[in-house]
């Protein structure tokens, strides 16, 4: 073996616009093993997605960004790739669900061509083999009559149906890491309890990682081993999630939780 | 109690047209219910059940296949062009994602005066004024004016979002999911700053959102959607204490915990059955065919508190 999977040191990411420059991730070390789970959590803007988007190094919209550290995928140093090797990484073996389900669609193709052109370019499939998988990964992530819709275009989904078929791009060359960014934010909860059971399933089935970033601490508490709690751009508290949950050690993390809304009665198991 | 409906949706239907050969979809399929003013509609339910789809169509901002909306007395299905652009005023928009939402290249404060100068509701010499005192009934610095979105946080942003709906003095606003992209703290503010201008200007919300606990706290009334129809409506403390439709239990037993050891038990556990809830068209639970006998599939287990007898297991019944 080569170590863990996925092994971050020293991550710094500086965002740079027009108007100002950012340090949005401030030196960040964190490992992901084989079919880990590990969740990131932390108030809007400390830096999740820019830490998620670097693991990929792509740039936050609209930014271009600069980074520091290493990211080691496998043993293989990622930030020093060509950008030739990187694209057969990214969504093959490392693939991202992006926090904003709108703006990774693409508006003006099919869902059924936007599928196939991920299996055919990663996985070799023919336009019918891909099609038929493109189906099927549909019927997984809950879309009714997946036959039928498959050549909607996106502004014919709803919300989270939009959000659901991201994620079934997402799994669909069967990646060893998947980094879900605020990906059931659009769903109901018996949905959403759907969608993070297949997630468990592949993680079991295939071993696929997974790095959650999420603002609900439910789905967390389910979903992951270890959580890493993130604050400007740094992790401030790091720890198994049962722990981090029953005795925070931090005060952010301590505050954070207190502000999570209770239904009263909810959880019972009937 | 009594007061007059702000809103009043009356038998709301909206169909997708077909595509080659397939029947059309029937997104949303006759939706009722009122809205007093100064109240919150919370509206819940499966992803994919019409929602969103229900509050583009109050709005007019999609074309109903049937059915009765009416604002402040009066018939916006029917309403000519003109008249419908002057009704907008009234009723605005808060979308879910407070990053896609806002134009990337227009000031904060060109965001803001756009709607005052679309709908004139100030003159000219006064939309920077207006727009300051925008920026301060969300808690945002007035200075921000001259900033961009992509400047601000998710929180930051939705205020914007909240402050250019509120720029035009709306009487009703539907909330799209106003806070899921927030954290809990955002979120809290948000909920918080949205109940505290109920109060000062009496606003009415339609209120969507998948975050029972945040309905909970926002909604006077909730109803809950499946498949394109109200299975269930009532007050809060009905809905969430007695939820009389099975989807509605459901959809109350799955709300995550956040307690990993009993979260994790509850995913491993098998995933409920909802093919106890298909079956549509024909009869009913009772055995009744109401869309051919022309009665309503509704049942009122209490005062305000009403059931449909649709998407049930055979053999069970609204009443018990
Ligand atoms: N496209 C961008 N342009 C300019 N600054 C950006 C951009 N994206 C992120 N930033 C900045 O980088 C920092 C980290 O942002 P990031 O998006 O990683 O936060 P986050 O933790 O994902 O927050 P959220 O929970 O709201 O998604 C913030 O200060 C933000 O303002
Ligand atoms: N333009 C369209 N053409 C065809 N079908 C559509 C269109 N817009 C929505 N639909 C379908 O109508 C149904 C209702 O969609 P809607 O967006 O109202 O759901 P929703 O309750 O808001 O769901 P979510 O919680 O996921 O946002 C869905 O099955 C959707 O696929
Ligand atoms: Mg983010
Ligand atoms: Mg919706």
């Amino acid at each position: 073996m080569t170590g863990p999977l996925l092994r971050v040191r020293d991550l710094t990411a500086t965002v740079t616009t027009r108007r100002e420059v950012i340090r949005a991730v401030r030196g960040v070390s964190f490992d992901i093993n084989a079919d880990e789970a590990v969740g990131f959590v932390g108030e809007s803007g400390c830096g999740k997605s820019v830490t998620a988007k670097a693991l990929m190094r792509l740039a936050p919209e609209g930014a271009s960004i600069a980074l520091g550290g290493s990211v080691a995928f496998w043993g293989q140093e990622l930030l020093g790739l060509g950008e030739e090797e990187m694209r057969d990484l990214r969504g093959r073996r490392i693939a991202m669900v992006f926090q904003d389900p709108m703006t990774s669609l693409n508006p003006v193709m099919s869902i059924g061509a936007q599928m196939a052109d991920m299996l055919r370019r990663h996985l070799g499939l023919s336009g019918r083999a891909a099609r038929e998988r493109g189906i099927e990964l549909l019927d997984l992530v809950g879309i009714p009559e997946p036959a039928r819709r498959i050549d909607d275009f996106p502004h014919q989904f709803s919300g989270g149906q939009r959000q659901r078929i991201l994620i079934a791009i997402a799994i669909s060359c069967e990646p060893d890491l998947l980094i879900a960014d605020e990906p059931t934010t659009a769903l109901d909860v018996t949905v959403q309890a759907q969608i993070l059971r297949l997630l468990l399933r592949l993680r079991e089935e295939r071993g696929m990682a997974l790095m959650l970033i999420t603002h609900d601490f439910g789905v967390v508490a389910g979903m992951v081993d270890r959580v890493n709690v993130m604050y400007r751009g740094e992790i401030v508290e790091t720890g198994l999630v049962d722990d981090v949950f029953s005795a925070p050690q931090h005060a952010y993390t301590r505050a954070l939780l207190d502000a999570v809304p209770r239904l009263q009665g909810a959880g019972a198991i009937r | 109690m009594t007061a007059a409906p702000l809103l009043q949706v009356r038998d709301l239907s909206v169909l997708f047209p077909a595509r080659r050969g397939a029947p059309p979809v029937r997104a949303v399929e006759r939706l009722s219910f009122e809205i007093a003013p100064g109240q919150t509609l919370g509206l819940v339910g499966q992803s994919g059940s019409g929602k969103t789809t229900a509050g583009r169509a109050i709005l007019q901002l999609q074309k109903a296949s049937g059915g009765s909306v009416r604002l402040l007395g009066q018939e916006l299905t029917t309403m000519p062009a003109g008249a419908l652009r002057r009704m907008r005023r009234h009723m605005q928009f808060v979308l879910q994602n407070p990053y896609s939402s806002l134009h990337p290249r227009m000031t904060i404060g060109q965001i803001l005066s756009e709607p005052l100068q679309v709908h004139r509701s100030v003159p000219a010499n006064r939309v920077r004024e207006r727009v300051e005192e925008l920026l301060e009934l969300v808690n945002l610095d007035p200075t921000m004016m001259r900033r961009y979105p992509h400047e601000f946080s998710g929180g930051q942003r939705q205020r914007v979002v909240i402050a250019r709906a509120l720029a035009v003095n709306p009487d009703f606003v539907v909330c799209d999911e106003p806070v899921s992209a927030l954290d809990v703290r955002t979120q809290a503010q948000i909920v918080a700053l949205l109940q505290s201008l109920q109060e000062k200007l009496g606003l009415s919300y339609l209120f969507i959102a998948h975050d029972l606990a945040i309905v909970r706290e926002m909604a006077h009334r909730v109803a809950v959607m499946f498949r394109g129809r109200i299975v269930e409506m009532g007050s809060a403390d009905q809905v969430y204490d007695s939820p009389a439709h099975p989807y509605t239990r459901l959809l109350l037993d799955a709300v995550p915990v956040p307690d990993p050891r009993l979260q994790r038990e509850r995913l491993r556990q098998a995933p409920p059955d909802l093919r106890f809830l298909e079956g549509d068209g024909g009869a009913c639970v009772h055995g009744v065919d109401h869309e051919g006998a022309g009665t309503p599939e509704w049942h009122e287990v209490a005062e305000g508190h009403g059931v449909s007898c649709r998407y049930w297991p055979a053999g069970s019944s609204p009443a018990g």
